[in-house]
Parts: structure tokens; sequence; C-alpha cells
């Protein structure tokens, strides 16, 4: 059967704020003490009043704008009614038909590797509710209440029906993170919920008469990893596919509702969730607590200015000004904002961004994550690295003795000990890693080892012309001549067989 | 004249000049809730000791020659609805009856920082809702002149303590006349300021654009004095004005020139009560003989102002009413069947019938498919409502009216014709609709013996020269002398 | 008139047990006030623009800094039901 998968996704993005949407009180996550970061407002106290945090509206201008969205020169709060445990004021602070931006748009890839416009209908600020701790005993006690999050400001953001896959909304949510985390609008930490995703999902089937059937739309909720959100698509694909088989029932036809899904990530299935009662009656109307916001063409472009360079754009510039590969890019770039600045910074001082990268992508790495530490704590800092890496690519120091002394700084910087392009000079001495130029000192040791007898047979050989008879050469006269450079070695070797 | 019937303003005087002692006074406040209360039942809460505690403090202060505050020593009676921290706030409700805010209302703040006593807590109309103080789910409220009477509400319980001399100034809340209805009822003076004068911070909603904290007072002196104190911007209210609030006692004593009165044709309906009439028309007669001149004016969209505002202030409340559900603070059922069955039950057995019937109504008109035919609908009739206001302010300072078509109705009459109950409002909504001042002085009795009010409107910001027409008016009279029986001479 | 099944969807959205004899009163005030505000009709409003606040002002912001939260014991003193940490709610069921 030919069919088209049709996704949207709405994404839930906390903003990086000292305090709440609308109340001072501090936005840190803080699981393990519930209760103990409210204030009146978050409890809903009677008589308690929302004022809007600057920074917060602040902030969420800048992601639009990241988003590339229109950002309204008018935009006013409303309230999203409904009860539920987790939300005290029986109703939640929301946008609803006038939202602070609108009109955006991100690239992805798609699956012929053109670049693919997805629609992005709109970002708007609201609250985040506390959070519900169910009872899973089984035995039907309370559930427990934690207002610790109550209020914290998320930005919502709603894309148009634009994905075709899996893959491409993966590439949408990579990309928008970038996008939120270069711009520190927020860490996109999705262990601490400060990135959320639901994902509109359904099919669009191509009938045997060429008519387009789409199968009933279903919102699957709550995905907390990106890994999530392919999988769960993955799998209503088929489950939608497998029920239109079955019941031939679809979107538009009486009776057919959007459906409320939950993903269950052991088994890798979305299952029919219990619909929120009187859903479909919000009863939405304007905040009377809260003033509208109106933004001038100067104002947002007052923001525009603060706002720093875009992943796009970055990316354009690792490509053209680094000449990094595509790999070797994106494994920087998605890993953090904070490890492009590193690796720029590398780059900059070694003046050469492929080796600067191989040390960023390969070393770098590999020990934050054996060490798991984040790139700011990370002790050999930029300075220090570029100067090593600027040393091999002047021809002082080989890949090789990098490696150890790379291993040297790392293992200094971690005992405590601050580390400077002195200290790489340091290790350099004290190891003895040098490399040898002196050409007389080689000469000497080459012909010594060639004229050893175990090298007779590979003597013969290299004067044959077999080329790789100079590996086990080389790898004596490395031995005898700590530093040299095996390149240089290797080439002396040629010449000298070849004279005598 | 006993301490009980000087008017505030005088007693606020006596107290800076060192005549009365804050002690003596509140101990005759007390005193006098002590002999009358149990007839009056303005009071929910008094704490003696703390009232007291509070009135030494002061005269030490004075007595040390510290400097003090605009309401030094002066016993203020506070409605059951604004939160002070670590006294109950029941507004009127059995939801809310053993809740103890943790915090303070910007207005108790500002009251403190006034060195004023606080009294105690008064009786309300649950959450504010009604106009009869018979809401209240704890004890009915009776008319200090007539005691089959009512107050009048939402704030009688406030209005009933001025009226009864036990507090000389009173704080109330004002929606939609809950503040001058029950001052016309009990022959004082009850002013609603312009909406964002007074911090809403800490008054638990009923309708949050309509609201508004306004003050009480035996005379419009003390009356000034209060709304001075309770004014200014605040940080913690996003519709709190943020500009500076005028001196209102400095040229309070200054009569207005040239002053120009309205009065609106609309407003001169059937239904309004004989005396109620003669008394305003007597009343419009003091203001033309101290040379103001008095012109009709047109407020055409005035007949829909009842209909608007209970569309508007029901949907409101059923938004904020929302809170109460049984988890964070206040009742919860004892016996349900689930997590939705708890919060049916509980707000059941929390509420009473006026605000039960409310919620539905406000739910109703919020609503999908009602939404625009009813809630935005009225929105917009409000707006032609206030654009009637500014124009006729264009052409006059102040609109004369009743406070309330008729003078107290008893104790009953009307607590099973809601729409007869809100059309007791008809005057004094509009002033919430379109945001703007309105204040109830005495101004006459009606054959039964009750009090009359007469309403004075104004323009948005201008309290100051409202309160100085109210006290031209209050120095030519001697309404506001009158006091019932039980305040002993 | 509103009928018994508008009441009874009403009370639902509101979260409120009425009993039979309060909506057998309910219905006939809340249809009478239903009636009454249909008086609305008559105003021609097409050009007017909703009045949601009675002053109207615009950008009322706050700085983003921090004051105290209250202690937990004050933020869960008034509630019915708590553990000391938490506040405690009948079991939600979600699916």
């Amino acid at each position: 059967m030919d069919y088209k998968i049709v996704i949207g996704l709405e994404v839930h993005v906390q903003l990086l704020t000292q305090t709440k949407l609308f109340t001072a009180c501090t936005t840190e996550f803080n699981p393990d003490a519930p209760n103990t970061q409210t204030q009146p407002l978050c409890i809903a106290l009677p008589g308690t009043l929302p004022v809007l945090n600057r920074h917060a509206y602040e902030l969420a201008v800048k992601a639009a704008l990241g988003l590339n969205c229109s950002i309204a020169k008018f935009t006013k709060w409303d309230r999203k009614q409904y009860f539920y445990p987790d939300l005290p004021k029986g109703y939640q602070i929301s946008q609803y038909d006038m939202p602070m931006s609108f009109d955006g748009w991100l690239e992805v890839d798609d699956a012929d590797g053109h670049k693919k416009k997805i629609r992005i209908l709109r970002a708007h600020l609201e609250e985040d509710a506390g959070k519900n701790i169910h009872d899973e005993s089984g035995r039907g006690e309370d559930s427990k209440v934690d207002l610790n999050r109550a209020g914290t400001p998320l930005l919502e953001i709603v894309s148009e029906p634009d994905l075709s896959s899996a893959a491409e909304a993966r590439q949408y949510l990579d990309e928008l993170r970038l996008i939120m985390q270069y711009l520190e609008v927020s860490d996109c930490n999705m262990q601490e919920g400060s990135l959320r995703c639901d994902a509109n999902v359904n099919l669009h089937i191509v009938q045997e008469d060429g008519q387009i059937a789409p199968t009933p739309l279903v919102e699957v909720k709550n995905l907390n990893s990106f890994r999530n959100v392919e999988a769960a698509i993955d799998f209503e694909v088929e489950r939608q596919l497998e029920e239109f088989q079955l019941t031939g029932r679809k979107w538009g036809d009486p009776g057919v509702m959007k459906e409320t899904r939950g993903f269950d990530a052991n088994r890798g299935t979305t299952f029919a969730q219990r619909g929120k009662e009187d859903a479909a009656d919000y009863r939405y109307f304007p905040d009377p607590d809260l003033a509208p916001v109106t933004m001038t063409d100067e104002e947002i472009d007052a923001i525009r200015k603060t706002m720093c360079e875009l992943p796009a754009d970055r990316r354009e510039r690792m490509r053209t000004v680094y000449e990094l590969s595509d790999y070797d890019r994106e494994v920087i770039m998605n890993h953090s904002p904070q490890l492009s600045d590193y690796f720029e910074e590398t780059a900059k001082i070694s003046g050469d961004g492929k080796q600067a990268a191989n040390w960023v992508t390969q070393d770098v790495l590999r020990e934050l994550n054996d060490r798991d530490l984040a790139i700011d704590e990370f002790p050999v800092r930029p300075v220090v690295l570029g100067a090593m890496v600027k040393k091999i690519v002047d021809g002082d120091l080989t890949v090789k003795s990098g490696r150890e002394v790379f291993a040297a700084l790392l293992e200094t910087g971690l005992s405590g000990n601050s580390l400077s392009p002195a200290t790489v000079d340091q290790i350099i001495e004290e190891k003895g890693l040098a490399v040898v130029k002196d050409t007389g000192a080689i000469e000497a040791t080459i012909k010594e080892v060639l004229s050893r007898d175990q090298n007779a047979k590979s003597v013969e050989d290299l004067k044959g012309g077999k080329q790789q008879a100079a590996g086990p050469i080389i790898g004596q006269v490395m031995k005898e001549v700590k530093g040299a450079d095996a390149k240089m070695v290797r080439e002396m070797i040629l010449k000298i067989v070849q004279d005598s | 004249m006993s301490i009980l019937s000087t008017g505030a303003g005088e007693l606020l005087a006596q107290l800076n000049r060192g005549e009365i002692t804050s002690v003596e006074l509140t101990q005759a406040c007390l005193n006098q809730i002590s002999q009358n209360d149990m007839n009056v039942g303005a009071f929910l809460h008094i704490d003696q000791d703390y009232a007291l505690e509070q009135a030494k403090a002061v005269d030490n202060k004075r007595a040390a020659g510290e400097s003090v505050g605009p309401l030094a020593g002066i016993p203020v009676a506070v409605k059951d609805v604004v939160c002070h921290k670590g006294q109950p706030c029941t507004c009127g409700s059995k939801y809310l009856k053993d809740f103890i805010p943790p915090y303070s209302a910007t207005s108790i703040e500002k009251l403190q920082a006034a060195d004023a006593v606080l009294l105690g807590r008064t009786n309300m109309d649950e959450f504010a809702m009604g106009s009869s103080t018979e809401n209240s789910a704890f004890q009915k409220t009776h008319n200090p002149w007539k005691q089959d009477y009512a107050p009048g509400g939402s704030s009688g319980g406030s209005a009933a303590a001025v009226g009864s001399r036990m507090a000389p100034l009173a704080v109330g809340s004002d929606t939609g006349g809950s503040i001058r209805q029950p001052a016309s009822f009990c022959g004082v003076v009850g002013m609603k300021p312009t909406y964002g004068r007074v911090s809403r911070y800490g008054l638990v909603a009923f309708a949050s654009s309509l609201d508004q904290i306004g003050p009480f007072g035996t005379d419009v002196t003390g009356t000034a004095a209060l709304l001075q104190a309770l004014s200014g911007h605040d940080p913690l209210d996003s519709t709190s004005i943020n500009k500076p609030t005028p001196d209102l006692l400095a040229d309070l004593n200054q009569p207005l020139e040239g002053l120009k009165i309205g009065v609106v044709k609309e407003f001169q309906a059937d239904g309004i009560d004989e005396d109620v009439i003669s008394a305003t028309d007597e009343a419009i007669n003091v203001y033309r003989s101290l040379g103001a001149e008095i012109k009709d004016v047109s407020l055409p969209h005035a007949r829909y102002g009842v209909a608007t505002y209970y569309i508007i202030a029901p949907a409101e409340a059923s938004s904020n009413l929302s809170r109460y559900d049984g988890i964070h603070y206040g009742h919860r059922a004892e016996e349900f069947k689930d997590l939705t069955d708890m919060y049916r039950q509980t707000r059941e057995e929390g509420f009473g019938p006026e605000v039960k019937r409310r919620i539905m109504m406000g739910t109703y008109t919020l609503s999908a498919g009602y939404i625009d035919a009813y809630y935005v609908k009225a929105l917009k009739v409000r707006r032609l409502i206030r654009n009637d206001y500014d124009d006729a302010f264009q052409e006059v300072d102040f609109i004369a009216s009743p406070a309330c078509p008729t003078p107290a109705f008893k104790i009953g009459e009307l607590i099973n014709d809601p729409l007869a109950m809100y059309l007791s409002d008809m005057f004094t909504l509009g002033a919430n609709l379109a945001g703007i001042p309105g204040i109830s002085i005495p101004a006459g009795m009606s054959s039964e013996g009750l009090p009359i009010g007469l309403q004075l409107l104004g323009p948005p910001l201008e309290e100051a020269r409202l309160l100085r027409a109210a006290r031209m008016f209050e120095q030519a009279t001697d309404w506001h002398q009158k006091v019932p029986e039980l305040v002993a001479q | 008139m509103l009928s018994e099944d508008d009441i009874h969807k009403v009370a639902e959205l509101a979260r409120l047990n009425l009993s039979e004899q309060q909506i057998s009163e309910l219905r006939p005030q809340l249809s009478k006030l239903i009636d009454y505000v249909a008086v609305l009709e008559e105003v021609d409003t097409d050009e007017v623009e909703p009045m949601v606040h009675a002053i109207e002002q615009t950008n009322v912001f706050r700085d983003d800094i921090r004051s105290p939260p209250l202690p937990r014991e004050g933020a869960l003193a008034n509630a019915p039901k708590t553990d000391g940490k938490y506040f405690l709610v009948p079991q939600i069921i979600e699916h």
C-alpha cells in the first residue's frame, strides 16, 4: 500500500530563567526536595496575582527569532481551564489566539538529501504544571503532588504537519535543540524535563482509485527522548496501517476523534490513554490579571542584536573557515555550543581546523565520556590543547608523541595543577618527545641499523623496490632516536638505500 | 459627644493631638462590639488582645515622640477577603473555614505601615457574591438601623461595623457595588476607587477585572485618609496603576468651584423607591444651592449594565474559583469515589448556593459554543458602557444618582430571586465595568427610618475631587451624624 | 429554558455534584438569567473591541530576580492531606 507519513511536533522547551514565569520563585531542578520551591502563587493561594518575568519574555522572543518566526506586535495571556492535581489554579496561563510568535521554519534534509523547510505554526509562552507522582503499588494509594516545577516558563513550539518520516522528525528536533542551546534560551536537558515532545501522527494512504485516505489523527504524548520520538512514530505507522486495513476508518469519518496515546519506552509501543475529561472544552478566555504585551520593531531589533550566531550559520562557517568534514562538524556542533566554542579556539590557536577537529572529536570527547565530564570542566583548555596541536602542525611533535603529551596534560590538570602552553613544552622536554631535527644523528643511526645482520634481507628487498620492507627498519631507528619523525625517517632510509 | 459618635476624621485629629489614646478608642470599639455584635453580626473574627497590643504599640510610639503613620491608632475593620498573614481568611465560605494565609495582602501591609489598629475580620457574602451578606456560610449580619433588615453586601459586615460604630473605619471590596450599596444601606461613607488604584494582591478574587478594595468610614475625611493609606502602585499586581496617588486630604475641605453635576436620564427607571427618589432630588438641590450646575447626561448603554455585569463577573468567578479543588488548601470532602468525585463533592460541600449559581452561570457562558454569544459580546458592550462614561465626563465633573434603587430590604426578602437581587446593583455596577471611582454618602432617611445613600461617580483617577465633592455635601448636611439607636449617645 | 442535560454538562465542567433538588432549582434560575442577559443581542457591537481590563495597560514586567520560597511547612500548612513532603490526592488514574 502506498502511503505518506504526516507528522507534526509540539515541543515544550523550558526557558533558562532564574525565576518562574509569573513569580519570583526559583526554577532550579530539585525533585528530591519536593514542595520547597513554591511561593504563594505556585500553590494558587487565594489572592495571589501573576506578574510577567521580563527575561522569560525576551528569551522567548530570541528563541522565536531563532526559529525564523514573526514576533507579534500585540500578544495577550489566556486561561486554559481544566482540573488536575498538578494544576493548582484550575487553569494554566497560556496563549490561545494571539501567540507571541508565529510563521517560522526550520530546515531538515529529506530522504533524497535535499533541504526541506518544516513550517512552524506558532511558538507561545506558557507556565508549566507541577508533577504528579502516581502510586504504582497497585493498592490504589494516594498520588503525590510536587509543585516545585509549577509555573516554570515553557515555550511551546508547534510545527505544521510537514515532517514525513521519523528521521526527519529526529533532524527537526536536533536542529531545534541546537538553536535553543546556541541561543542560550534553554539547556534542553531531557532528563530534567526541560525539553518534552508530543507527536501528532497519521498516514495519507493512497487508495486504488487514487483517492487519499487519511488515517485517524493520533497524538503521542510526553515523549522524553528523541529516540522515543522516532520509535513512537515508527510504531504508529505500522499500527495505523494495520488498523486501517482492518477497519478502514478515516480521519473525518463521523465519530472519529483525535486519539491521545502514551508511549511505553520498554516495549517500544504506544497505548491508548483514557481521554482527559472535558478535553474538548478548555474555556479559554483572556486572563484579566495580566496586561497584554506590545513590541515595536525597534524592541524586536534590540533583542535580535543580542543574539549570537545561529547553528545554521555556524555550520556554514565551520565548513568554509575550518574545512571540516560533515561528520566532524556534526559531531562537534551536535555535542554542544560549548564544544563548538572549544573547538574553534583550539583551531584558531593551532592554525589547523582538521587537526584540531581530530583531537577534539577523538581524544577530548573520549575523555569527556570516560570521565563523565562536561566540556567546561575539562582541564585541558583550548589555549593549551591549541599550543600542543600547533607543535604537531609545525612538525615539532609527532601525533604519537602528542597522545603522550595529551595524557600527561590531562593527568596534571585533573590532579589540580594549572596548565598553560608552557606546560606543554615542559612535558615534551621531560619526556624527551621533541622531534629530532638533527639529520646527521638520524642518518648515522639509520646506517648503523641498516648494517645489522638481521636487516640484510630487508635491505635487499628495499633495493629491489619493495618499499614496505622499510617498516621494521623504521621501527628500529625510532627506538634509537626518540622524537624522530617517522615520515622523515622513512624518506631518509629510502634515500640512503638507493644511494648506496 | 461620645467617642463612638465622633466621626473618623475627628478621631484621627484627636489621636494626633493626644486628646485620646489608641487604647481608649480601641477599647471603646471592642466594648461596642461585645455589647452589640451578638445582634448585628458584623464580625467573624475578633482578637481583642491583638487589637489592644497594636493600640498600645502606637500609643507607646507616640509617647516616645517617634514619628507615626497617617492612620496611627485608629481601629480599622477588614472584610474577611483580604489576606493577613497568620489570621483567618474565610471569605465567608465553608471551603476556607480553616484557611490561614501564609502571606499578607499589600493592603494589610500598607495599613500596618500606616500604624492602623487592625480590629477584626468582618462578615461578607461568600466570596463577595451577593448584595445582602446573607450568603455568608457562618452568620447573618443585621442592619444596625433595623435588625430585621439586611446590611447590604457583599461587604455587609464592614458597613454594619462602621454603621454601628464598632469601628470608625473599615476595608471592603467592591466588584459591582459591594462597598457603595452596603454603605448606603448602613448610612456610612463607602468608596470604590479607580480600578488599579489599590493593589489587589492578597484580595481573594471574585471577578478580577472588576474587583477593587476600598474604604468605609463614618465620615468623608476618615474615608479619604483610609483610601490614601491603601492607595499606590504595587509591583505585585500587574493591573495596579503605575501613577502617584494625589494627596487626598490636602484640599479636602476646599469646596469645588464651577462644579457641573450630571443626572442620568436612563437611570430614571421604574422600580425606584419613592423615598430614594426624593432623597436624591433633595441631595441634588443641596449641590445646586452650593453653586453647582446640574445637567442631564445620557448613558445610552446603561440599561445593558446588569446583563453585561452578570455575564462578565460570573465568567471570571467560575475561573477564579477553580482553585478550590480540595487539594492544596481548604476543605476536602470525606467521602468520594475517586479523584474526580473528590473534586465534585468537595466543591459541592464547600460552596453555598449563590456561589454555585454563579459558577454554573460563568461556566456556561464560557463553554464551547457560547463564549462568543455571551462573554465576548459582554466585553464589547462593556467598552460601549465605558465610552458612555467617557462622553458624559466631557460634559460634567461627576454623575449623581441614588446608590441603590431602594433602602435596605428585609433579610430573606430577595434571597430566592437572584435576578431581583442583581437588579439592586443597577446604579453601582457601571463604575466597576468602566473602572471609574464612585462614592456613596449618607443623604437621607426613608420613611421607615432606613438610610439612603447618594452615589457620585467620577472620571478615572479623580478620587481627590470626588472626595472633595462628597465633603462639600457633608459640610452642608448632617446625615452623616445620624447614628442608629444601638449607639449609646 | 436550559435542558437538564445542559445543567448536568455544565455542572460536570465546573466539578459540582448537584443534587436533583438543586438542579430543579437551578434550571429555572439560570434559564431566567440567560434569558435576561440575551438583551445584549440588540446592541450592535460589530466594530467594537472587547474590553478585558478596566484600565488598559501594557508591558507590565518584573525583573528575573529570586525572592525566597515558602518553607515547605508553610506551603503544606493549609493542605487537607499531606505526608509532610507532598500534597496527597486520591489516586490519579492515567490509563
